[in-house]
């Protein structure tokens, strides 16, 4: 097979090469995702140990929280650290688009089979 | 890094073949693929973790009450150590996307430092599981079962007391030191013995003596609560024969009644573990290559970038574990 690994025209993106004065943007930007990412798993022990479980009401939406703190989280590491958010759309696209369309409708279909078989499991034990 | 991505291309050059519509290599937008379906795999997993516990009619244990030490300490600092592990993670992520912008500027010093310190990073999690699996197993000071319903007064964490209804099969965890004599004891150490007089129950063995102070009900669960005095000893006289239960293993789990509840933690983790462990021998291949030269001879070093996205990709992972098994 042919390699692909060799850089041989400029159709990819091998010699994608920048200068030390890039570089240093490109680090600075590092440095406050890895800031960000920090604070968020601060923030959500700490989201953790401070609300009870026993509030339920607020305990569900501190969960809720927990769940976009996540995906903020998920955003900034595939987005910034993957440089996905610095691909070409298309295949941003084709990455992203169909794993959470598929991922949805199995947490969707999943979950609410579970919450069944307890129904079921406690209306006829 | 972007100008490659944001350059713009006729539609006519860009899928007209003799170059790739992605704008980026062969291996590379593999790799994605691969991920894809890697991910796919984590979240298969995390949701059936998350059918079990929807379907379950008994209080799922709760992750500040089962992750709650600390190596070489005493005390209770809920969640710390994951956190801790998940710090480790993200910190080598960042050491690996630094690694990836030095290779881009050509500068193998740089990468070799900034890989060298993935490496190690990627080490320093793969121990801190090695731990977190050994302290699971051998469970928080075990549990045994009562033979018949009572019941009890328990103290509360905040102070206030509460009349506990317990039914036969309930279980009744046992302090650290206790429970390790205890294991000892029960397994026929003869070293181990045990003193029960006037209400005191006391082992005492391999140069330490535990008495039973106090047990606790519901201890990985909502409302646990310790009980102590005639309470306690009622408990402790009404234990069933053969119901007692240390740490976790495939059959049995101190930590909750689900059986499901510690063979999720070892898939999960285990399954997430093994994604890092052959992640730091990938990195370190590639870690050998860089500092043999082979990147700088090839005039890129894209495979940094390429071994640089599985090893995120494992971060990525992690960060969902540790929301969906240990926080929520």
């Amino acid at each position: 097979m042919e390699r692909d690994d060799l850089i041989v025209n400029e159709s990819y993106a091998l010699n994608n090469t920048h200068n030390d004065e890039a570089g240093k943007k490109i680090r600075r930007k590092i440095w406050v995702v890895t800031g960000i990412l920090t604070l968020i798993t601060i923030v959500e022990v700490a989201l953790g140990i401070a609300v009870k479980r026993a509030d339920s009401g607020l305990w569900t939406t501190v969960k809720i929280g927990f769940i976009v703190l996540t995906l903020v989280k998920a955003g900034y590491i595939v987005m910034s650290f993957m440089h996905l958010g610095d691909e070409r759309k298309n295949l941003r696209n084709v990455v992203l688009i169909p794993y959470a369309v598929f991922i949805i409708y199995l947490i969707f279909i999943a979950l609410t089979e579970g919450n069944f078989q307890l129904d079921m499991f406690e209306m006829f034990h | 890094m972007s100008s490659e991505a944001s350059k713009a291309i006729s539609k006519e050059e860009l899928w007209g073949g003799g170059r790739s519509p992605f704008s980026v290599s062969y291996g590379k937008m593999m790799m994605w693929y691969f991920l894809v379906s890697d991910a796919l795999t984590f979240g298969g997993l995390l949701i059936a973790y998350g059918v079990a516990r929807h379907s379950s009619e008994f209080a799922w244990p709760i992750g500040e009450q089962v992750f709650q030490a600390l190596p070489g300490l005493e005390g209770h600092y809920p969640l710390a150590y994951v956190a801790l592990m998940t710090f480790i993670l993200i910190v080598s992520s960042v050491t690996m996307v630094l690694a990836v912008e030095a290779g881009h500027r050509n500068h193998k010093k740089d990468v070799i430092k900034w890989m060298g310190l993935t490496v190690i990073g990627g080490f320093f999690f793969v121990g801190s599981q090695a731990w977190e699996w050994s302290h699971f197993i051998h469970g928080g000071g075990g549990a045994f079962k009562i033979s018949q319903a009572m019941t009890v007064t328990g103290t509360l964490a905040d102070g206030n007391t509460m009349q506990f209804d317990l039914n036969s099969a309930d279980r009744i965890f046992m302090d650290h030191h206790f429970g390790t004599l205890l294991e000892d004891y029960l397994h026929g150490d003869p070293e181990v013995t045990m003193v029960e007089s006037n209400g005191t129950v006391t082992l005492t063995g391999h140069g330490h003596t535990a008495a039973l102070e106090e047990v606790m009900v519901n201890k990985y669960v909502e409302d646990a609560a310790t009980v102590t005095g005639a309470d306690m000893m009622k408990l402790w006289n009404a234990q069933a024969s053969n119901g007692f239960v240390f740490g976790a293993n495939m059959n049995e789990n101190e930590y909750g009644v689900q059986q499901q509840y510690a063979n999720f933690f070892f898939f999960i983790t285990g399954f997430h573990g093994f994604h890092v462990f052959s992640g730091v021998i990938i990195n370190l291949i590639v870690f050998i290559m860089v500092v043999r030269g082979v990147f700088e001879r090839r005039g890129h070093y894209e495979m940094v970038e390429k071994v640089g996205l599985y090893w995120h990709f494992v971060d990525l992972v992690w960060v969902f574990v540790f929301t969906f098994f240990y926080l929520v």
